[in-house]
């Protein structure tokens, strides 16, 4: 409660916070708010205007531009959230291992990562794609296998940096166990961390997902995604860029939502509670940095 | 009761492939009687903060064996609400997101106590260390450093266990801070008949509390000597040690 108190204080970040859930929620009852059928081929309306029953629109088909946006929140949000989800708790829990149990797990864990890492991102996707086929689930795939190397990467560092507090010592003395020191004092403490970096790299999905997408490899034709929208308005882009102007608005809106959510929940997640928070902080920054570099 | 036999540990230098390694401990014995407290000198990084985490059983020695009644202390079962610890650094020492009551009631719950008395229980132990019982609401960083200290102890004490090591439990607090504490662990060892492990660099704090008192240097035990005789110590270290002293 403390941090949904802390972040209504920031504007631009409550802001964020409330665009990402409005999107989210039309995504998942697209067939609510969608006024057509997003596949619905209708070639009288080519390249039709904006009018009133098409608000933005219709694409070189016919299909409502709209529809088409709003059924594309799926793919690239819901999945993307989804693919997140999944990379998060296998890095979580790799990541608890190798930064509390240190040692020879961590070891093993680590150089598995180093490896992962030692990818390029894209490259990884790409060749994925390229032994299972093109497709949204493979590209998710994809996503998962080299996501997960990161996420355990970053969240045993902030595991390793609280598991020696000394009441974690404190507890490990008193014969407590491990599980429960575990989730009674670091899974609280390492929380905020994780959600800051989740929500950061949700933007690199996005965005990574949109670029497969256009290139052809991502979700396949008819289904909408905003990446491959921008694809198909490629062709006219110079007679008709208008059509380009809806997904692209679309995926810088939604990936400067969860840029700003990113850096609202760092100030958020900062109670003078917390003692290693700038240490913490930079640490971060140079991860993210990195993240990017890397694809 | 807390047996320490020939206990070894070392540290790897350098990387993942490194041979080197840095000997910690050398072969480490000593006995601690019940209702004993036995106090661990030396200087910084002779090795005497590991030599308490060995005891409390957090990690593992080399060689030799750390026994609390005869048990092994690395079984957590062992160590449950029979061994305690207050450690130096009362700005970590309390779980930042737990109240002081949620803090004190940790080792109790651990055990699988009745809940009923836990709440006058976690005020009595306040009242034990000298805080009134509505800090038990408060979060850590609401404490002076030595209110936290308290609550350590209050902690610590919480499940009576019957050997509680002290790692620079006061060396952190100023010095009026210190003796009230000092004094208030005397109490309580008296009223629980606990031993203490009172592990310093402080000599004056030892020889107040400390029945016996060991003498640690690199990773060895130069001497051991009663309290009372802290005097008629015979190793040069352990003289030159005394003489160091700042006497008014």
């Amino acid at each position: 409660m403390r941090i949904v108190h802390n972040l209504s204080k920031d504007k631009l970040a409550s802001l964020s916070l409330i665009i990402a859930v409005a999107i989210i929620l039309v995504g998942i009852c697209a067939p609510v708010f969608a006024p057509h059928d997003p596949n619905e081929v209708n070639m009288k309306l080519r390249y039709a205007g904006p009018s009133w029953e098409y608000l933005l629109g219709n694409d070189h088909l016919g299909r409502s531009v709209l529809s088409r946006l709003i059924y594309g929140i799926r793919p690239s949000m819901l999945w993307v959230l989804v693919a997140l989800g999944i990379s998060v708790g296998i890095g979580s829990v790799a990541g608890f291992i190798a930064g509390y149990f240190k040692g020879k797990a961590d070891t093993v864990i680590m150089r598995l990562c180093d490896v992962m890492l030692s990818f390029p991102g894209y490259v990884m996707t790409l060749a994925v794609v390229g032994i299972l086929g093109a497709g949204l689930t493979n590209i998710m795939i994809a996503f998962v296998v080299m996501k997960w190397a990161w996420f355990a990467r970053v969240i045993r560092t902030s595991v390793m940096q609280y598991s020696e507090m000394d009441y974690v010592k404190f507890a490990q003395a008193c014969g407590i166990s491990h599980f429960k020191i575990i989730t009674k004092h670091i899974i609280p403490v390492t929380l905020s961390d994780i959600a800051v970096i989740a929500s950061g790299s949700m933007c690199s999905m996005i965005l990574q997902i949109s670029g497969l997408s256009f290139l052809g490899l991502g979700i396949q034709a008819p289904n909408a995604e905003w990446g491959m929208m921008l694809n198909e308005a490629r062709g006219v882009m110079f007679t008709r860029p208008e059509l380009m102007l809806a997904p692209g608005l679309a995926i810088v809106i939604v990936v400067s939502a969860f840029n700003f959510l990113a850096d609202g929940l760092q100030v958020a997640l900062d109670p003078q509670l917390r003692t290693s928070s700038k240490k913490l902080r930079t640490n971060e920054v140079e991860k993210s940095t990195y993240e990017y570099a890397g694809g | 009761m807390l047996k320490v036999e020939g206990i070894v540990k070392s540290y790897k230098t350098g990387g993942f492939f490194a041979k080197e390694r840095q000997n910690i401990l050398r072969n480490i014995s000593f006995e601690c009687g019940s209702g004993e407290c036995l106090g661990i000198i030396g200087e910084s990084g002779s090795g005497k903060s590991t030599l308490g985490r060995l005891v409390l059983g957090i990690e593992k020695p080399d060689r030799g064996t750390v026994r609390l009644n005869g048990e092994n202390v690395l079984h957590r079962t062992v160590r449950l609400g029979h061994l305690s610890a207050v450690f130096q650094d009362y700005t970590s020492s309390i779980n930042p997101y737990f109240t002081v009551e949620e803090a004190i009631l940790e080792p109790i719950t651990a055990q699988r106590k009745s809940r009923a008395e836990d709440r006058s229980k976690v005020e009595l132990l306040l009242n034990q260390v000298g805080l009134n019982p509505s800090y038990m609401s408060k979060h850590a960083h609401e404490l002076s450093g030595g209110e936290a200290q308290r609550v350590c102890i209050a902690r610590a004490i919480s499940t009576e266990p019957e050997c509680i090591v002290l790692d620079e439990a006061v060396s952190s607090l100023d010095v009026s801070v210190q003796i009230q504490v000092l004094k208030l662990l005397k109490e309580l060892k008296e009223l629980y008949n606990m031993s203490y492990i009172f592990i310093t660099h402080d000599l004056q704090a030892a020889a107040y509390i400390c029945d016996r008192i060991i003498i640690f240097r690199d990773g060895q035990i130069e001497e051991t000597v009663e309290a009372q005789r802290l005097k008629d110590v015979q190793s040069p270290y352990a003289r030159k040690l005394l003489n160091s002293l700042i006497t008014f």
